[in-house]
């Protein structure tokens, strides 16, 4: 076939096998920078387009809306930014950053959030959404339980998808590219003939709707990609075609499902070995390679989904998490970067920072040096970069694994996870103190079987024990909850045309987050180290908490104090464990926050710990602000002691340093970065965000926000625009210890 | 034999100013220089230690952390060679180990033990803070002569060494001093690198919180482009400037 000649390998071609197409055919590249191409014309113009644009979207809040049609992979017509420049074509709507609407989600949200920015849903779609088809939001509510309700209501668990998509859920766009659309759906009608056993179980029924919609959702892909006029039925034959059908994918994906994280995957290294050939055919130059590139990350900087004001206060900054993950090992010992992996990279000095794509770096120390001062120089200048530790990962999912949302790893293709929601550990202590009863809303939330703790000190023994109590009626009701609107999700809004792209027998995962993990290492140390005495109100609730004797807070390295934390992920996670997964998915456990530490931080009273009201939360595994005083060495280490086999969906750490501590010239400071991540990760760290930046550039930001409409900065797992941020969020990541000199 | 242990004021787990690389940072207490821009002043009493340890200990905390630093430690104070006899034990513990050992001194004490301390240290940071004799008498309180026979001692057993050099306006920067502190220094082969290190308020609090009279209290930190200068000049006399 034309189409694959050049290249090497016989059982991708028998078989639906991207990871052995890309061992087999790439080239890994351990050379510098120095060969990378500038931006061509036509991607200044059409960048310079889009900024205009955003500063319009800021100013209104949302640049259009759809307010009638529902999105589905070929819902609206083509649209362009400016099609004569446009190497790489194709937006989610008629026009760029256009949001469409998804009723199957919910349609509150939908309705609030156009009402929000000046829009009015068309009266026939809600009729029709509200009288003859249910969405995903009602199906939920219709099955929750009391205790759930209370839970969410009292934010005990929160950010729970049973509004909008759930996300998580990688298609592997690349398939696309390799085999062409027509060979996915003959392999998808030779299951669904083959899937007739003697006995059709509800299992079996399910699978065989289930493959049904995905080759609709195929050929409606086919559809979309023709209004463009292209045909993706065969496979691509050149680099341009195969990021343009990889893109196609992908935007059929985010026209299907308005997903809390709609991850790219791991495309990189996959369109090198396309780029590669049409170099040694003289059929492009690196320019050319490098402005198709710069196309694509442009449009994945335009992904856009409609949410309500309340979504971005706990996520901030229009997140979609298309996470994109380079570099890491193959198995066979080489390193998996390419010229690719750079010119990736290099889209951030072409286009300037931005939050979006998630780029994420998968981390390794046998990584070429080259490549890893590379790295770190782009995080030094754009503070655009998260990392990943390879060398945990790749042992369990081997060499063709992406990350998706934030921080968590799945084998691209293989793999799927319902996730949900965080469990807010330390109100989880105050309940356990206080009998399940709220401190803020002085709602009991629990059932009354918890006894309060009644004397004037805490002290450790007591409070553990009702705190693990604690824990069984929180795991119990979290698992529950996702269990239902996993169930719903798959019933009313199920992703076909993201699961066309995965084999058809997924293995599952169900993600559980805890959040307010150093609050509860605190707090316990504070108890058990130091002496804590309760105030009480008028109703004998414990309110406030006295430190009477100091205690060492996690992230300074002291055994004593990380245990606590190291204990309580794996309590967590046993107590998950213990209970039945919707699907029979496999549960796991992420230490992540993202910007909702701030919410939960609003929405919790005084701990233990000697935290005030309402201050939020540090974010995902980091140490409390200010706590860390022993130097980001110590505190790095207190992190990397936390289980990853017990929090096997990550482990997120938020860094910030100042570039004068990262030492003196650039290439000085460049290799000092490395030798921490280095450490980090050779410590078994796993997640690292780097921020490069002083603290006066950030509090100029926020006073002056229209002289900084690039500045990016990586929140707990994702970056963001740090003037899209509300102020009590920019106010939070001021506040965060910023490792300066000493 | 009883083991004399180390006194020191603090530690950094992420050192990148003192030397190559990512360094575990001793801080020592002590010192007998009375600079007017000392930025740990609080490191001056010898008996105002925070941390006692004997030299075991002190390899022990960088064990700790031996993935980031890789065994590379710089002592710093404080002037570490004031515990000269403890250093010598402690960085003949770190040779046998593997490490890589930086001393940060003024060079103002000599005596066998520091000697001792010499033959186990890989790089020297030192600081020659003026080159004129009555300026630099009134900037630190001491007498330079000490400082440049430690230099030339140090060129004699060919020891590596990097400069620093503190500019304060004012203090430091007349530009016939500057071009006679490179005249003097440039003649050294084994001087491999220098830093200029432009001098910062950040220290004022310090000063402040022990009751002490801050006399550099208003001299603004030299612009980017005087220290620009001061690296020009010092590589017009053939230093190795660094990061320029």
């Amino acid at each position: 076939m034309e189409a694959y000649k050049g290249f090497k390998g016989q059982r991708w071609k028998d078989e639906i096998n991207i990871n052995d197409f890309i061992v087999q055919n790439y080239t890994e590249y351990t050379g510098d920078e120095s060969f990378l191409s500038g931006p061509t014309e036509a991607t200044d113009t059409l960048w310079a387009k889009l900024s205009e644009m955003f500063v319009e979207e800021k100013r209104k809040g949302v640049y259009d809306a759809e307010t009638k049609i529902p999105s589905q992979v070929d819902a609206y017509g083509p649209g362009y930014i400016d099609r004569s420049l446009e190497k790489i074509v194709g937006v989610q709507t008629d026009k760029p950053l256009k949001r469409g609407i998804f009723p199957n989600g919910g349609l509150r949200m939908v309705e609030q959030s156009l009402q929000e920015y000046g829009y009015e849903l068309d009266p026939v779609t809600k009729e029709i959404f509200t009288k003859y088809r249910r969405t995903h939001n009602e199906g939920v509510f219709a099955a929750y339980t009391q205790s759930i309700r209370n839970a969410r209501s009292n934010g005990i668990i929160t950010g729970l998808p049973d509004a909008y998509g759930r996300g998580r859920i990688i298609g592997d766009y690349r398939r696309v590219a390799l085999y062409g659309v027509d060979r996915l759906i003959v392999e998808r009608e030779a299951r669904f003939k083959a899937c007739d056993p003697d006995e059709l179980t509800d299992d079996v029924i399910r699978l065989r709707e289930e493959l049904s919609q995905q080759i609709s959702a195929l050929k409606a892909l086919k559809r979309m990609a023709a209004s463009y006029g292209f045909d993706i039925s065969q496979p691509a034959d050149s680099a341009q075609k195969a990021i343009q059908w990889t893109y196609f994918a992908y935007l059929a994906a985010i026209k299907d499902q308005n997903g809390a994280a709609m991850s790219l995957g791991r495309v990189t290294t996959f369109l090198d070995i396309y780029i590669e050939r049409d170099l040694q055919n003289g059929i492009i130059t690196e320019e050319q390679a490098q402005e198709m590139i710069d196309h694509f990350v442009m449009k994945l900087r335009i992904v856009r989904f409609l949410r309500t004001p309340e979504y971005d206060e706990l996520f901030s900054g229009d997140p979609v998490w298309v996470t994109e993950s380079l570099g890491g090992m193959a198995n066979s010992g080489k390193s998996m970067v390419t010229r690719n992996s750079y010119r990736m990279l290099h889209t951030l000095y072409n286009l300037g920072p931005a939050p979006e794509p998630n780029l994420t770096v998968l981390w390794s120390e046998s990584l070429p040096e080259n490549w890893k001062n590379y790295c770190s120089k782009v995080s030094i200048d754009t503070s655009s970069l998260q990392y990943e530790n390879d060398d945990i990962m790749r042992p369990q999912l081997g060499d063709d694994y992406g990350i998706a949302c934030c921080v968590s790893p799945m084998e691209i293709g293989k793999q799927m996870q319902f996730f949900g929601a965080r469990a807010n550990l330390p109100k989880a202590l105050l309940y356990a103190i206080n009998g399940g009863k709220d401190e803020k809303t002085k709602a009991q939330v629990t059932p009354t079987v918890f006894e309060r703790v009644t004397g004037d000190y805490l002290e450790f023994n007591e409070v553990w024990g009702k705190f693990d109590k604690m824990l069984d009626w929180l795991s119990e009701t979290y698992v529950k909850s996702l269990n239902i609107i996993h169930y719903m999700h798959d019933k009313y809004s199920y992703e076909a045309l993201e699961m066309a792209l995965h084999d058809v027998d997924v293995r599952r995962t169900q993600a559980f987050g805890i959040s307010g993990l150093s609050i509860i290492a605190d707090s316990f140390a504070a108890i058990k180290y130091g002496r804590v005495r309760i105030i009480r109100d008028q109703d004998g609730d414990a309110i406030d908490y006295v430190i009477e004797k100091d205690y060492v807070p996690f992230g300074n390295n002291d055994e004593k104090t990380d245990e606590f934390a190291v204990k309580v992920v794996e309590l967590f996670m046993n107590k998950i464990r213990r209970h039945k997964m919707y699907k029979n998915a496999i549960p796991t456990q992420s230490v992540l926050t993202i910007t909702s530490n701030v919410v939960y931080g609003k929405k919790t009273g005084n701990t233990p710990d000697g935290r005030r009201a309402g201050t939020p939360f540090a974010p995902g595994a980091n140490p409390m602000h200010g706590r860390d005083t022993k130097g980001a060495v110590a505190s790095l280490s207190s992190v990397a002691k936390l289980p990853f086999e017990h929090a096997n969906d990550g482990i997120s750490y938020t860094f910030a340093i100042t570039p004068d501590t990262l030492g003196k010239s650039r290439d000085e400071k460049a290799s000092n970065l490395s030798g921490l991540l280095d450490g980090y990760f050779n410590k078994t760290g796993h997640h690292l965000n780097v921020n490069v930046f002083n603290r006066d550039l950030l509090i100029d930001a926020m006073n002056h926000p229209e002289n900084y409409p690039q500045l990016t900065i990586r929140v707990s797992g994702y970056a963001v625009n740090f003037v899209k941020l509300t102020r009590e969020q920019q106010e939070d990541v001021i506040n965060r210890t910023i490792t300066t000199v000493f | 034999m009883e083991t004399k242990k180390g006194y020191f004021h603090s530690f950094e787990s992420f050192g990148t100013k003192d030397g190559p690389g990512i360094r575990f940072v001793f801080f020592t207490q002590g010192c007998l220089m009375r600079c007017l821009y000392c930025h740990n002043v609080d490191t001056w009493d010898l008996h105002h230690h925070k941390y006692e340890l004997t030299a075991e200990e002190a390899v022990e905390e960088v064990e700790k952390v031996r993935a980031f630093v890789k065994g590379r430690i710089t002592v710093s104070g404080g002037e570490p060679m004031l515990q000269a006899e403890f250093l010598s034990h402690f960085f003949k513990l770190c040779k046998e180990k593997g490490m890589h050992t930086a001393v940060d001194t003024c060079g103002f004490i000599f005596n066998e033990h520091v000697k001792q301390t010499l033959d186990h240290t890989d790089l020297v940071l030192l600081d020659i803070k003026h080159i004129d004799p009555e300026k630099y008498k009134r900037l630190t309180s001491q007498a330079l002569r000490p400082t440049l026979e430690f230099m030339e001692y140090l060129h004699e057993i060919n020891k590596p060494v990097w400069l620093r050099y503190v500019l304060v306006p004012g203090f430091s920067d007349d530009e016939t001093d500057l071009r006679n502190w490179a005249a003097y220094t440039s003649q050294f082969k084994n001087v491999e690198r220098v830093d200029v290190l432009p001098f910062h308020q950040m220290a004022i609090h310090k000063w402040e919180e022990l009751g002490k009279s801050y006399e550099l209290k208003d001299v603004p930190p030299p612009s980017p482009e005087e220290v620009k200068k001061a690296e020009m000049i010092f590589k017009e006399a053939g230093l190795p400037i660094a990061g320029a």
